[in-house]
């Protein structure tokens, strides 16, 4: 039989969030490109909740912005609510996040996939991989076609040997009822790869025309609306936003679920998979928050012009009978339809400490992988993993070093890092508190964090590049002349401190000083500065926020310095971890298994005791020594 | 590798002609080179002997037999190392320990280097830095109150006290995190107000271990005493009266660092490390102006001064010129030759049974000075030149008086009065000083992040940073180069 054969310089498998942003990252760094996909109306597809960014997920979508990768284009181009979270908290913690219109944000993305040069999105299954002697070769589809690769890029979602439960119901589908892919587990498994089984789940959506908002608390969009990607001005993409809605459930919500716990597959034992705490279903909350009479709900639209509405809060995987009863008791609810029932999704994905940090297999090499088959959860984890894991493809099809982002640049760092160094049992969820230095990586500085790096690696342009370096020199300027505008304790600058219910000046102080006032700003203290030249609104923004929290910006700093002193300790290769004595033997069979590049990694393995880490670092300057 | 985990052997005991010696083999070939030259008394093979038992044999090297002994074996991990240890008792007597000694070398044990067992019980994970600092302190200490001090930090005393305080950190900083992740279900409201007296409380737990600091160095390292005071005070003479109390453990000190030492001196528990500076004038003298630079030198690193005033005399301005060197400084009055010149003032003063006495002691003497009525005046003088805390004592060198009153206000002054190693910490080492300093200033700069009003999540900036300063002290948190930096202060002995 003739079978069809491609060759390509990268393959791409899975169109979703971390698959696009791999394909469109290796296709614009020049290589020849195939993605994947089981149906040409999922691309992108959003199964769950129909928001992109939120926070620590916010600063994810940022930064792979900052890096020339595509989800925060799309999401300006396709939003239908915009917010700034936590605005009451510092700077640090502001996270942005959009309503998407689902169906437009999917569109939007495939129509981009298929106009980028050296790309080509296709349907079909992938099922087997071709691995010769430790290094991929190329993929086979189900019908038998073959595809040649100098490298691979795995990022299937949710749909490996998927199955959606509720109740007692079992659909053998991917989300959504989309086709699963039943196949390629036993392929990966087949080439040594350890996989895990993880669960998810999502709430039903409801009939919007069934619900009585007049009882419920409307969430406006901000006025002011920060895109989110550096490329777009505000006035460029503003828009008529859509409210969402917020209920309550109650104490008669909780007594139907917790009378029908044995009901759930979850608590009969019928899932196997382990689920993320971090997003968890009203049965979980129920049962972990027993003393809370109530949990926030908010019903948010599914796009513009669907009646279809998400309920925020309420996922389960509860029988449908239940489902119907615990939604109807919720305020505004008491009538509702369901459109689409909650449910639970149980897949394969891969134990994420077989990576490197670059996030190609140890042990396949040219083989890379992102996004849900990972481990994580998240629409913005996966697009940031797919990035990367994009990156790295095409570099090594042209023979360069790949790019790895540390914990001290990015939140897509600490992504990597976590998944790769850390063991990780449940879907793993990006949150505030995993990035230790999140005063630095703010969501409104990522451009200063990584555009410069977008720009080495060739996804950010020379134009962009230039419009950015302009933007950094203007917001250092400032800076200086702030510092050097002196003010008197004079008669109208304690006037307009009194306006702004700031205590007067006692001697002289410069402007920089007074912007430092928890009370004041750069832009209130606009009168006494009369020199001052007219600024973008995202430069004010760095003057204000380098110059506030200068002294912790500082101290945050030093402990980046502290960090990178046992990051740049490197662990050589050919380490032999059974010959250093005095290593405790758990350890050693961690440090085997994940092979850590630096000692700081090393610090990070669950497993691995600071008195370890002390007798590597007395082995690891011997073996220096005797180098010399 | 190098010989970084090795078998390795030490003579454990002062090597003297002591009662007991024991030598120490720690290492994977411990038990093989015991095998080949102990023979217990109960002739089972050596391999079959149990952990922590003791055995009586020979220790035979071929068929001559060395020495009769007591054989103890550790096996890993239960031991000090965490290795294979074996402590061969064995009669003392220097010579015999060290042919046991060189015999277990020749069988393939390496000489240990200093430091070495507790490098290796560190690294092993069975002891943790400070516990390991400890150890080195309790090999260096000076005096009993050091020792009992070492003791309780051995045992975790210290540990213990970060390790709290830490924990306690860690919790608010979750706490803070988890808001941060689910403010949903965990609110921040009013949390400020929550955590600033937790703040302070650490602070002053902080506080009260950094001020233990001093007291500590005093124990551990002995007090640098300076005295001064112009020639013929009687400077020399208080030296000689404190050495030659009876209940006074004298040791000279040759080294490096403190070749300016003259005397240690420990009394009551309390070591003085004496320097006694050559006397404080201006001069052109070249060679002179040397020493008078060196004692001034003195002056500002000494942890007290003695200022010795020769109250036979009127005070001149050779006296109010040292006053003036010593301005400010942490510093005791000792008025000397309070025997003559408060038998003349007492003669003067309160009759002719003090002044009889005086006088008889006087006329018999050939090496009395000649009195006069200068105590008082000399004590007045000084005691308005004194700060309100520095204590002004009358001593006679000669008489060995006032020396009791000296040691109990030299106690007050250095230790609050009371030193007990049972009772209180002690920080004795420079780095666990230099952490808790750092992380005193970042609970300080939590407390301003509150007082200011600055949003939740600045706090945790700097409660991480005391939380990493404090874990480097437990060895919980590792630094790059501490651990070489550790090593290299290891000495001698275990």
């Amino acid at each position: 039989m003739k079978v069809v054969e491609e060759y390509y310089d990268v393959i791409v498998v899975g169109a979703g969030h971390a698959g696009c942003e791999a394909a469109l990252a290796a296709a614009r760094l020049g290589c020849e490109t195939i993605i994947f996909t089981v149906s040409m109306n999922s691309v992108a597809l959003m199964p769950c909740n129909p928001n992109i960014g939120g926070s620590s997920k916010g600063h994810l979508v940022k930064e792979i912005d900052a890096l020339g990768g595509e989800m925060g284009k799309n999401i300006d181009k396709t939003y239908i609510q915009s917010k700034m979270l936590n605005k009451s908290k510092g700077p640090a913690v502001h996270s942005l996040r959009a309503q998407a219109d689902k169906d437009a944000y999917s569109i939007a993305m495939r129509y981009t996939l298929q106009n980028t040069d050296h790309l080509t999105l296709r349907q079909g299954e992938v099922t087997e991989l071709l691995v010769e002697e430790g290094s991929i070769r190329g993929v086979k589809t189900f019908s038998g076609a073959i595809y040649h690769a100098k490298t691979v890029v795995l990022a299937t979602g949710t749909y490996l040997k998927a199955r959606c439960l509720y109740g007692d119901v079992v659909e053998y589908t991917g989300p959504n009822g989309l086709q699963a892919a039943n196949h390629l587990s036993q392929s990966l498994i087949d080439n040594g790869v350890e996989l895990y089984r993880f669960k998810t789940g999502t709430p039903a959506r409801i009939d919007k025309r069934s619900v009585d908002f007049s009882v419920m608390e409307e969430q406006f969009g901000d006025e002011k609306i920060v895109p989110f990607s550096f490329t777009n001005r505000e006035e460029d993409i503003r828009r008529e936003q859509i409210s969402c809605w917020l209920t309550y459930t109650n104490e008669e919500t909780h007594k139907i679920i917790r009378d029908n716990l044995d009901r759930s597959p979850l608590y009969s034992g019928m899932i196997e998979g382990t689920g993320p705490r971090y997003c968890p279903s009203i049965e979980d909350k129920v049962v972990r928050f027993a003393d809370k009479n109530r949990h926030q709900l908010f019903i948010e639209p599914e796009g513009e012009y669907t009646n279809e509405m998400y309920v925020g809060g309420m996922s389960s995987s509860l029988p449908e009978d239940v489902q119907y009863a615990m939604y109807r008791t919720v305020r505004g609810l008491e009538n509702v339809k369901i459109i689409r029932n909650a449910y639970a999704i149980e897949y394969d994905c891969i134990n994420p400490n077989q990576l490197r940090l670059s996030l190609e297999f140890k042990n396949i090499s040219g083989l890379f992988s992102g996004g849900q088959f990972n481990g994580s959860s998240g629409y913005e984890e996966a697009a940031a993993q797919g990035l990367i894991a994009g990156i790295n493809a095409a570099r090594k099809c042209q023979g360069k070093a790949p790019v790895i982002l540390d914990r001290s640049q990015a939140y897509i760092g600490v992504l990597i890092d976590d998944l790769v160094t850390k063991e990780n049992h449940e879907p793993y969820r990006m949150m505030t508190s995993r990035a230790e230095y999140r005063l630095l990586l703010r969501q409104d500085n990522a451009d200063m964090r990584l555009t410069p790096l977008g720009y080495e690696i060739g996804l950010i342009q020379k134009d962009r590049y230039d419009k950015f370096c302009k933007k950094r020199q203007q917001i250092e300027e400032e800076i200086d002349r702030v510092r050097g505008v002196h003010l008197g304790a004079g008669k109208q600058v304690q006037e307009v401190l009194a306006k702004n219910g700031s205590t007067p000046l006692k001697s002289a102080a410069t402007l920089a000083e007074l912007i430092k006032r928890p009370e004041l700003d750069y832009e209130s203290l606009a009168e006494l500065d009369p020199d001052r030249r007219p600024l973008d609104a995202s430069v004010i923004e760095q003057v204000n926020i380098n110059l506030k929290y200068e002294g912790y910006i500082s101290r945050q700093m030093k402990q980046v310095e502290q960090f990178k002193k046992m990051e740049n300790k490197l662990i050589p290769d050919d380490i032999v971890y059974e010959d250093v004595h005095n290593l405790r033997k758990e350890a050693v069979q961690k440090l085997n298994d994940i092979h850590p590049h630096s000692i700081g990694q090393a610090s990070r393995i669950s497993g691995v005791s600071p008195s370890d880490i002390s007798v590597l670092l007395v082995y690891i300057e011997q073996m220096r020594r005797k180098r010399i | 590798m190098i010989n970084e985990f090795d078998t390795i052997a030490a003579i454990a005991t002062a090597v003297s002609n002591a009662g007991i010696g024991i030598i120490r083999i720690s290492g994977g070939e411990s038990m093989r080179i015991l095998g080949e030259v102990f023979e217990p008394y109960n002739k089972k093979e050596v391999s079959l002997l149990e952990s922590h038992r003791v055995y009586y044999g020979n220790i035979k090297d071929g068929e001559t037999v060395i020495d009769e002994c007591i054989v103890i074996i550790m096996k890993a991990p239960h031991s000090y190392t965490r290795e294979d240890v074996v402590e061969i008792d064995c009669h003392g007597g220097v010579s015999v320990v060290y042919r046991v000694l060189n015999l277990v070398l020749k069988h393939g044990a390496r000489p240990a280097e200093p430091g070495e067992f507790t490098k290796r019980a560190f690294l092993n994970g069975r002891i943790d830095l400070s516990q390991a600092e400890a150890v080195m302190d309790l090999i260096e200490s000076r005096n009993e109150l050091a020792r009992r001090n070492s003791v309780a930090q051995l045992k975790g005393g210290l540990s213990d006290k970060i390790k709290k305080i830490r924990e306690e950190v860690l919790y608010q900083v979750a706490y803070i995190e988890s808001a941060l992740d689910d403010p949903e279900h965990i609110s921040l409201d009013g949390y400020g107000d929550t955590l600033y007296p937790r703040v302070e409380e650490w602070a002053d737990e902080t506080r009260k271990m950094l001020s233990s600091y001093d007291d500590g160095r005093y124990i551990a390292e002995g007090i640098r005493t300076c005295i001064v005071g112009k020639p013929n005070a009687g400077k020399s003479s208080f030296l000689n009266a404190l050495l030659g109390e009876e209940r006074a453990i004298v040791t000279e000190i040759a080294g490096t660092t403190r070749d300016t030492l003259e005397e240690s001196v420990t009394i009551d528990g309390i070591t003085l490390n004496i320097i006694d500076t050559a006397g404080i004038r201006d001069t052109e003298d070249t060679v002179e102006k040397i020493g008078v630079e060196k004692a001034r030198r003195e002056i500002e690193n000494a942890d007290i001064i003695l200022y010795v005033a020769d109250t036979s005399v009127p005070l001149s301005s050779e006296d109010f010129d040292i006053l003036d060197q010593i301005r400010g400084r942490k510093k005791m009055f000792l008025l000397n030759k309070s025997d003559v010149s408060q038998a003349e003032s007492n003669a003067g003063n309160t009759g002719e049974a003090g002044q009889s006495k005086a006088q008889r002691s006087g006329q018999s003497g050939e090496d009395q000075p000649k009195f006069r009525g200068n105590f008082e005046q000399a004590a007045a003088c000084i005691r308005e030149y004194a700060e309100e805390d520095e204590p002004v004592i009358a001593i006679s060198a000669k008489y060995h008086q006032g020396i009791d009153d000296f040691i109990t206000e030299l106690k007050k002054m250095m230790f609050h009065g009371k030193i007990d190693a049972n009772q209180e910490m002690y920080i004795t080492n420079a780095r666990h000083k230099k952490a808790l300093d750092k992380a005193l200033s970042s609970f300080q700069c939590v407390k301003e992040s509150i007082e200011n009003g600055m949003p939740e999540d600045f706090f945790t900036i700097d409660l991480m940073n005391a939380y990493e300063k404090l874990g480097l002290i437990t060895g919980e948190a590792v630094e790059e180069d501490l651990v070489n930096e550790i090593f290299s202060r290891f000495c001698t002995g275990k």
